[in-house]
C-alpha cells in the first residue's frame, strides 16, 4: 500500500506534534507544577494549604499524562531522541522521576492523617515535585540549545561524555529559572481562577507579578545569549529530507548565531517570541486589574510562545551534539520509519480530539472555586 | 566492549522497579472492575449500603492507584534511561504501543479517576457509574497495550532489520497488534489481576467477619468477590499463556526450561509434576511425570512435538553460524551502502542476525569467534532451568489453590454460611498469595526470556545504555530507599483504612443492633 503522505511531511507533522504535546503539558500540568512550587509561600495555614491543593486535586492526574504521553510519543516517533537524551541526561532524569514519584503519593496521602509533621512533610514533597521538574526541564532545554556531549558509533550506539554538574551552565540555569518563572506565573494565574478570594489569592498575585516580570527579563536575556553566545548549528552539504533515519549521513557544523537563521528566512516565526513577551505582559495586566481570565490566558500564551520559540529557533535540529556535530539529531534523520509515523498519526488524529472532549467535560463538571468551607463538609477532599 | 557490570546492574534495577510496580497494578486492574460491579448493584437497587461498599473499596483503590501511577512513570522512562540501545534498536515498533497506551488508556483512567472520587455529589448515579466504568476500562486497556509491547519482545512479529538505519522497523502493524502471544498474555495477566483483587476483598471481608464487625458490609462484599474470583481463577489457569510457547525458538526454550525437559520426547510429551533439575548434569533427578499431558496442553494436539533443551541448543548453534554471515554482510553494507551482493546475502541471513550478536558477549567481532565460543553462546540461550522450573510450579500451585478457595467461597456464600471459621481464616491467610504467584509469573516470563531482550533479535546485554557503575548504584540505592519508604507508608495507610472500616451508619442489615459497636476496635 502506498502511504498518502511522504516521509518529509510526516516528519514535519510529528515535529509539530511533539511541540503540541510539550505545550499541552506546559499549559495543563504546568499550573499543577506551579501551584506545587508556590504552595508553601502562598498558603500558610493547614486549611489554606488544603484549599490550594484542592484547586488541582481532582484534575492533576489527567494533566500529568501529557508528560508521560510526551515521553511515549518521543519514543515512538523519535526513538533516537528518546534514546540519546534520556540516557545522556541520566541523573537529571532520575531527579525528575524521583520528584514526580512523590507527587501522586503526596496528593493522596497528605490529608489522610491529622498530624502537623506528617502534613508539613508532604507539603514539602509537593513543593519539591513542582519546583524540581520545572527547574530541570528548563535546564535540559538550555542544554539542548547548547548541544549535548554525545557521539554515535557506526552501530548508532550513543556514548555520552558529561556529568550531572556539567548540565548547570550559566545559560542553562537561566533557562531553568525562566521555566520556573513561567510555570509559577501559570500556577499563580490558576489560583486566581480557582482559589477562594482572600489572602491566598492576594499572595498568589504578588508572586505571579514577580514571576511575570522575571519571565520577561529572563526570556530577553536568553535571546541575547542565543544571539551573541556562540550557540547554533547548521546542516552543510546535501540534505535528503526523505532519506533513511541515520544521523551519520548528514553533515553538520557548529555555527555560532545560527539559531537566529530561521527568523531571517521566515519572518512570521517572530510571532513566537513576540507571544512570549505579550502573553507575560497580558498576564501582568490581568493580575494587576484582577481579571483572572486575562491573567490565565496571558500566562498560557506566554508559555506557548516561549516553548515555540525554542523549537522554531532550532529547526530542523532537535538535539545537536556539542562534541561531534556529525552525530546531531534533526527532524530529517532521527525519526521512526514512515510506516510508524503514518500509523501513529492516524491513531493520534482519532484519539487526541476525544481526549480534549472528555477532558473538557471533566473540567466543566468539577469547575468552581475551592473553598476552605468545603473542607469541613466534604470528606472526599484532599 | 560492553561493560557487563553495567548490564547486570541495569537488569537488577529494571527487575526491581518492574516487580515493585506490579505489586500495585493487579489490584488496580481487578478492584476497578469490582467497583463497577458493586456500584452497578447500587445503581440498580439504590440501597445505601452498596454505596458504602463501593466507596470503602474505592478508598483502598485510591491509595493503591497512587503508587501504581507513581511507579509506572519510572517504567515509561527507564527504557530510554537504562536501555538506550534497545530503545534505538526496536523503538520503531516498541514505542508505538507505549504511546498508544498513553493516548487510549492512561489519559482515560487518569482523567476520570479524579471525577470518580470527587464527583459523587456532582453527577447522577448512572453517570457516576459510567465514570467508574471508564476508569476500569482505562486501566485494563492500559494493560492491553503494555502487553502488546511486551508480547512483541517475546514474539517479534511484523518487523524486519533495516541496514540503512541499523534498527528493526515495522513492516506489518496488524501483525504487531494481533500478536497471539500478546493476546494470551493479556487475558492471563488481567485475569490474574482480577483474582488478586478478589482475594483482597475476600480476605479483608473475612477479617471483619472474624472480628464480628461490619457484618452486613462484609458479607455482601464477600459474595461479589467470591463470584468474580471464581470466574477469574478459572480463567487465569485455563487461559494460561502456555499456548504461546510453541511459536518461537526462545518460547520453546522457555517451555523446555519450565518443564526441565532436556531431550525431545516422542509426542505427546509427558508433564513433569515435580523433580530436581540440575544444570550441571543436564538432567532432572527424581522426576514424576504425567504421561501425554504436556504435549496436549502446549501443542493442543496429539502429535505435536515439544522440543527438548539439547535439541534447541543445536538449533541455536546453527543459527549463530548463520548470524555470523549476516553480521559480516552488514559490516560490508555499512562500509558501502551500495554493495548489492552483500545486501542480497544479508537478506538471506537476516533472521539470524540476533544470534550472531550473541557472540559479542565474548568477542568484539563475531566473525573471529571460534567453534568453541559458538557452542558456548548456543548454551547461553538456555535460561536458568531450576529457577524457571520452581517459579512456574509455585505460580501454578497457587493458581490451583485459588480455584479451590473461590469454589469454597462461592458454595459457602450461596449457602449463607460465610461465617465458617476455618474458611474465614483461610481467606485472611491467603491475601498475600496472588501477589506471590504474579511476581513468580513475571519471573518465568522475563527471566525465561534471557539471554534476549527481544527474542532472537537483540541480546539483553547489547541493549543497555553506556552508563557507569557509579551512576547505576546511585539510582538503584535511590529507588530502593524511595520505594521502600513509600511501601511502608502505603501499607500503613491501607491497614489504617481497613481498621477504620466503612463509614458507620449505613449498616442496614435487618438483624438487631450489632453486638460490637463500630467505634471499638
Amino acid at each position: 500500500m502506498e502511504l498518502p503522505l511522504d516521509f518529509a511531511t510526516l516528519r514535519l507533522i510529528w515535529w509539530a506534534l511533539m511541540g503540541v504535546l510539550l505545550i499541552g503539558f506546559a499549559l495543563t500540568d504546568g499550573f499543577d507544577l506551579g501551584v506545587g512550587a508556590l504552595l508553601p509561600f502562598v498558603a500558610r495555614t493547614d486549611a489554606e494549604r488544603r484549599m490550594v491543593i484542592n484547586t488541582v486535586g481532582p484534575t492533576w492526574e489527567g494533566n500529568q499524562v501529557w508528560f508521560i504521553l510526551g515521553g511515549g510519543a518521543i519514543f515512538a516517533a523519535w526513538p533516537f531522541v528518546y534514546a540519546v537524551s534520556f540516557s545522556g541526561f541520566y541523573m537529571a532524569m532520575y531527579l525528575v522521576l524521583s520528584a514526580l514519584i512523590l507527587r501522586p503519593v503526596a496528593f493522596k496521602y497528605r490529608s489522610k492523617r491529622p498530624g502537623a509533621a506528617w502534613r508539613r512533610f508532604w507539603d514539602g514533597c509537593l513543593f519539591v515535585s513542582g519546583f524540581v521538574p520545572a527547574l530541570v526541564f528548563g535546564v535540559a532545554v538550555g542544554n539542548v540549545l547548547i548541544g549535548a556531549p554525545f557521539r554515535l558509533d557506526d552501530d548508532l550506539r550513543s556514548f555520552y561524555e558529561g556529568t550531572l554538574a556539567d548540565l548547570f551552565t550559566p545559560f542553562s540555569l537561566l533557562c531553568g529559572l525562566l521555566s520556573v518563572s513561567m510555570l509559577a506565573l501559570h500556577g499563580a494565574a490558576w489560583l486566581g481562577l480557582r482559589a477562594e478570594p482572600g489572602p491566598v489569592v492576594d499572595r498568589a498575585r504578588a508572586f505571579g507579578t514577580v514571576a511575570a516580570v522575571s519571565s520577561m527579563v529572563l526570556f530577553a536575556a536568553g535571546g541575547l545569549f542565543v544571539a551573541f553566545g556562540e550557540l547554533g548549528f547548521r546542516i552543510v552539504g546535501a540534505l535528503d529530507v526523505n532519506g533513511a533515519s541515520n544521523p551519520l549521513r548528514t553533515a553538520v557544523q557548529a555555527a555560532p548565531g545560527a539559531w537566529l537563521d530561521n527568523y531571517g528566512r521566515y519572518p512570521w516565526m517572530m510571532l513566537a517570541p513576540a507571544l512570549g513577551f505579550l502573553g507575560a505582559g497580558a498576564a501582568l495586566l490581568g493580575l494587576w486589574r484582577r481579571s483572572e481570565p486575562l491573567a490565565f490566558g496571558g500566562s498560557s500564551l506566554s508559555a506557548l510562545g516561549i516553548i515555540s520559540t525554542v523549537g522554531l529557533s532550532m529547526f530542523p535540529f532537535i538535539l545537536p551534539s556539542s562534541i561531534d556535530a556529525q552525530s546531531s539529531l534533526t527532524v530529517w534523520n532521527a525519526s521512526s520509519s514512515r510506516l510508524t509515523l503514518f500509523a501513529m498519526l492516524i491513531v493520534t488524529a482519532i484519539l487526541l480530539p476525544l481526549i480534549l472532549i472528555y477532558t473538557s467535560w471533566v473540567y466543566s463538571v468539577l469547575w468552581g472555586r475551592s473553598t476552605t468551607a468545603a473542607l469541613r463538609t466534604n470528606p472526599d477532599l484532599y | 566492549m560492553i561493560d557487563l557490570a553495567v548490564v547486570d546492574l541495569s537488569r537488577l534495577q529494571f527487575a526491581l522497579t518492574a516487580l515493585y510496580h506490579f505489586l500495585f497494578v493487579p489490584l488496580t486492574l481487578g478492584l476497578s472492575f469490582l467497583l463497577v460491579i458493586m456500584e452497578s448493584i447500587y445503581v440498580m437497587t439504590r440501597r445505601p449500603i452498596w454505596k458504602t461498599i463501593t466507596r470503602f473499596w474505592g478508598a483502598l483503590f485510591g491509595i493503591n492507584f497512587a503508587l501504581g501511577v507513581a511507579t509506572g512513570i519510572t517504567m515509561e522512562f527507564q527504557f530510554g534511561m537504562n536501555w538506550s540501545y534497545y530503545s534505538h534498536y526496536v523503538g520503531d515498533i516498541f514505542g508505538a504501543p507505549l504511546a498508544i497506551e498513553g493516548l487510549m488508556a492512561f489519559f482515560l483512567e487518569a482523567t476520570f479517576v479524579g471525577l470518580m472520587f470527587f464527583g459523587w455529589d456532582k453527577l447522577k448515579p448512572q453517570v457516576h457509574l459510567l465514570v467508574t466504568f471508564l476508569v476500569a476500562l482505562g486501566t485494563n486497556l492500559s494493560a492491553l497495550w503494555i502487553l502488546i509491547a511486551n508480547g512483541w519482545m517475546q514474539n517479534p512479529v511484523g518487523a524486519a532489520f533495516n541496514p540503512d538505519t541499523m534498527r528493526m522497523e515495522v513492516v506489518d502493524f496488524m501483525a504487531v497488534l494481533f500478536n497471539p502471544v500478546a493476546q494470551a498474555k493479556f487475558v492471563h495477566t488481567v485475569s490474574a489481576g482480577y483474582v488478586c483483587a478478589s482475594v483482597f476483598v475476600l480476605g479483608v471481608s473475612a477479617f471483619y467477619l472474624l472480628k464480628g464487625k461490619h457484618r452486613a458490609f462484609a458479607k455482601r462484599s464477600m459474595t461479589v468477590a467470591a463470584a468474580f474470583g471464581l470466574a477469574s481463577s478459572l480463567s487465569v489457569v485455563v487461559l494460561g499463556d502456555e499456548s504461546g510457547y510453541t511459536l518461537t525458538d526462545n518460547q520453546k526454550m522457555k517451555l523446555a526450561a519450565i518443564e526441565a525437559m532436556w531431550r525431545t520426547e516422542p509426542a505427546p510429551a509427558g508433564l513433569t509434576v515435580i523433580g530436581f533439575p540440575s544444570l550441571k548434569d543436564r538432567h532432572t533427578h527424581y522426576e514424576i511425570k504425567l504421561p501425554y499431558v504436556l504435549g496436549l496442553i502446549s501443542t493442543r494436539s496429539l502429535n505435536g512435538e515439544v522440543s527438548g533443551i539439547l535439541e534447541l541448543v543445536a538449533v541455536a548453534e546453527d543459527r549463530i553460524e548463520s548470524g555470523v554471515v549476516a553480521y559480516d554482510a552488514l559490516e560490508r553494507i555499512k562500509d558501502n551502502p551500495q554493495d548489492i551482493a552483500s545486501r542480497a546475502l544479508f537478506e538471506r541471513h537476516r533472521n539470524d542476525l540476533g544470534y550472531g550478536l550473541l557472540l559479542r558477549r565474548y568477542v568484539e567481532d563475531p566473525r573471529t569467534a571460534t567453534p568453541d565460543l559458538i557452542r558456548m553462546a548456543a548454551w547461553n540461550t538456555v535460561p536458568n532451568v531450576p529457577v524457571l522450573f520452581w517459579a512456574f510450579r509455585f505460580m501454578a500451585g497457587i493458581g490451583l489453590y485459588m480455584i479451590a478457595l473461590f469454589a469454597a467461597a462461592f458454595v459457602l456464600c450461596t449457602l449463607r454460611k460465610q461465617e465458617t471459621r476455618w474458611f474465614l481464616w483461610a481467606a485472611v491467610l491467603s491475601i498475600p498469595l496472588p501477589w506471590i504467584a504474579i511476581e513468580f509469573g513475571w519471573i518465568v516470563a522475563e527471566y525465561g526470556r534471557q539471554p534476549w531482550a527481544v527474542d532472537g533479535v537483540l541480546p539483553t546485554f547489547l541493549g543497555a545504555s553506556s552508563l557507569t557503575v557509579a551512576q547505576l548504584w546511585t539510582t538503584i540505592i535511590g529507588f530502593a530507599l524511595l520505594y521502600g519508604a513509600l511501601a511502608v507508608v502505603e501499607v500503613g495507610l491501607i491497614l489504617r483504612t481497613i481498621k477504620k472500616g466503612p463509614s458507620a451508619g449505613h449498616d442496614d442489615e435487618a438483624a438487631p443492633v450489632v453486638a460490637n459497636p463500630p467505634a471499638v476496635v
